[in-house]
């Protein structure tokens, strides 16, 4: 298993039968593979309420995609509607969970997954409102970034999406949960130790004394 | 093209849609990263060479897709979108000076839109209201103790959709998620242009099944179906 697998695999865990959940583009539109025989129905921005299974080669419909443009199915239950109808559903608190990608997370929970200053200016699409709006944000992405740096810091110094929104933050390294204390390191993700994941985060660590290690 | 009879002079053909559509016109169009998208009217304008658009619209779609082709050869000037990301020569454009882009949250885009359809002089919304770049120039408005962005509505000189099927009055229905931002769309535009897959003889269509009523279409145009390809494909 691969490492955005591995990723995707534990974030599957923290979604429960019943829940109402938007997932992003990248490593959790990875987690559908981990989940079996559960009631969860997955919403997208752009008007779908009950995707399913990706449909097999050749029996793609061109009209019913995923907010990335990906061909999709329905379960049983699923509705289509219209992409404000999409975002009330995000306003008014009804999604669960939202698993999206990050670029920093900082010790409050401030999310920045949208701008990197004069490389990369895709425009933040529908993060802010994810972000902002959804009742536990996840956030899953590399503990580092390309250049070794890491992602988890004291405050962010790339543009926020939102602030205080990310509840719970799975890297390739480490399980962390945001708490009003800051950051609480509760699993590990085998083969690193507490000191590799600590000496590559920029933000105070306190450990679980519940730590687990993931192989 | 059809044998519906054309009752409300609603029904034209593409040619005569892309007259309406001039340089430095502001253009809205249906769709989310394409899908749902109105293809004949697109590659009509594109044909038609029309410049210095200001586009409205979810995304600027992938190069070849959508919209795309319009931002890539440099036909619009400004876009109001919620992202560029599928669309790198849009990237490329804004970085160089040769394409303005104004950038709103995709729910944020949709509620203005839709305030703008329903004449609205404004909507207020909580998201971004503490964002130091969202928030920039805003005017904040507190109701109930709690602060909002005031939001101002749009509306365009053209509004481009895709449906399913319309009637000679300009029902519409459309299909799965290719519905996405078209009914909104349809309803912001002071000149409406619906390309549908299927033209229907007025009363086939049920009216509990109608999602954007005909009052908000000015045209209709006989759809000839996607000619790009998609980038699952």
């Amino acid at each position: 298993m691969g490492v955005r697998e591995r990723i995707a695999k534990r974030a599957a865990q923290e979604l429960i039968d019943g829940m109402i959940v938007n997932l992003g583009i990248g490593i959790p539109s990875l987690i559908p593979n981990f989940l079996r025989n559960r009631r969860i129905l997955f919403q997208a921005e752009n008007g779908v309420l009950g995707i399913g299974k990706s449909p097999a080669k050749g029996e793609e419909d061109a009209n019913l995609c995923n907010a990335a443009g990906y061909p999709v199915t329905v379960v049983s239950g699923a509705s289509y509607f219209d992409s404000a109808t999409a975002f009330a559903m995000i306003r008014k608190g009804l999604i669960d969970v939202t698993v999206l990608g990050g670029l920093q997370v900082s010790e409050q929970g401030d999310l920045a997954n949208w701008l990197v200053p004069g490389k990369r200016v895709p425009g933040v699409g529908g993060g802010m409102e994810l972000a902002q709006k959804t009742k536990k944000v996840i956030v899953v992405m590399s503990h580092v970034n390309k250049d070794g740096e890491p992602k988890i810091v004291s405050t962010c110094s790339l543009p926020l999406t939102a602030s205080r929104c990310v509840d719970l933050i799975i890297t390739d390294r480490a399980v962390m949960e945001v708490t009003d204390e800051g950051l609480l390191l509760t699993e590990i993700m085998v083969p690193y130790d507490v000191k590799d994941v600590i000496s590559h985060t920029a933000a105070p660590l306190r450990i679980s004394n519940m730590l687990k290690c993931i192989e | 093209m059809t044998k519906v009879r054309n009752e409300y002079g609603k029904i034209i053909s593409i040619e005569q849609a892309v007259e309406k559509i001039t340089d430095g016109c502001s253009l809205m169009v249906g769709g989310f990263g394409g899908v749902g998208s109105p293809p004949s009217l697109l590659q009509a304008i594109f044909d038609k060479g029309v410049q210095q658009l200001t586009l409205i619209c979810n995304d600027t779609a992938f190069p070849h897709i959508g919209v795309g082709p319009l931002v890539s050869q440099g036909r619009v000037k400004k876009a109001i979108v919620s992202h560029i990301g599928s669309n790198p020569i849009a990237g490329k454009r804004l970085h160089e000076g040769t394409l303005e882009v104004e950038f709103c949250p995709q729910g944020v885009l949709v509620e203005r839109i839709r305030a703008g359809g329903a004449g609205l002089g404004g909507i207020l919304v909580d998201i971004g209201v503490n964002h130091e770049w969202l928030a920039k120039g805003k005017q904040t408005i507190e109701v109930d103790g709690k602060r909002f962005l005031l939001e101002l509505p749009l509306t365009a000189d053209i509004s481009l959709v895709y449906a399913k099927k319309a009637d000679p009055f300009g029902n519409l229905i459309y299909d799965k998620s290719a519905r996405n931002t078209n009914p909104l769309v349809a309803m912001a535009g002071v000149m409406t242009i619906a390309e549908v897959e299927e033209i229907v003889p007025l009363g086939e269509l049920d009216p509990e099944e109608i999602v954007t009523p005909g009052v908000f279409v000015h045209y209709i145009v006989q759809s000839y179906g996607v000619n790009w390809k998609w980038i699952w494909e």
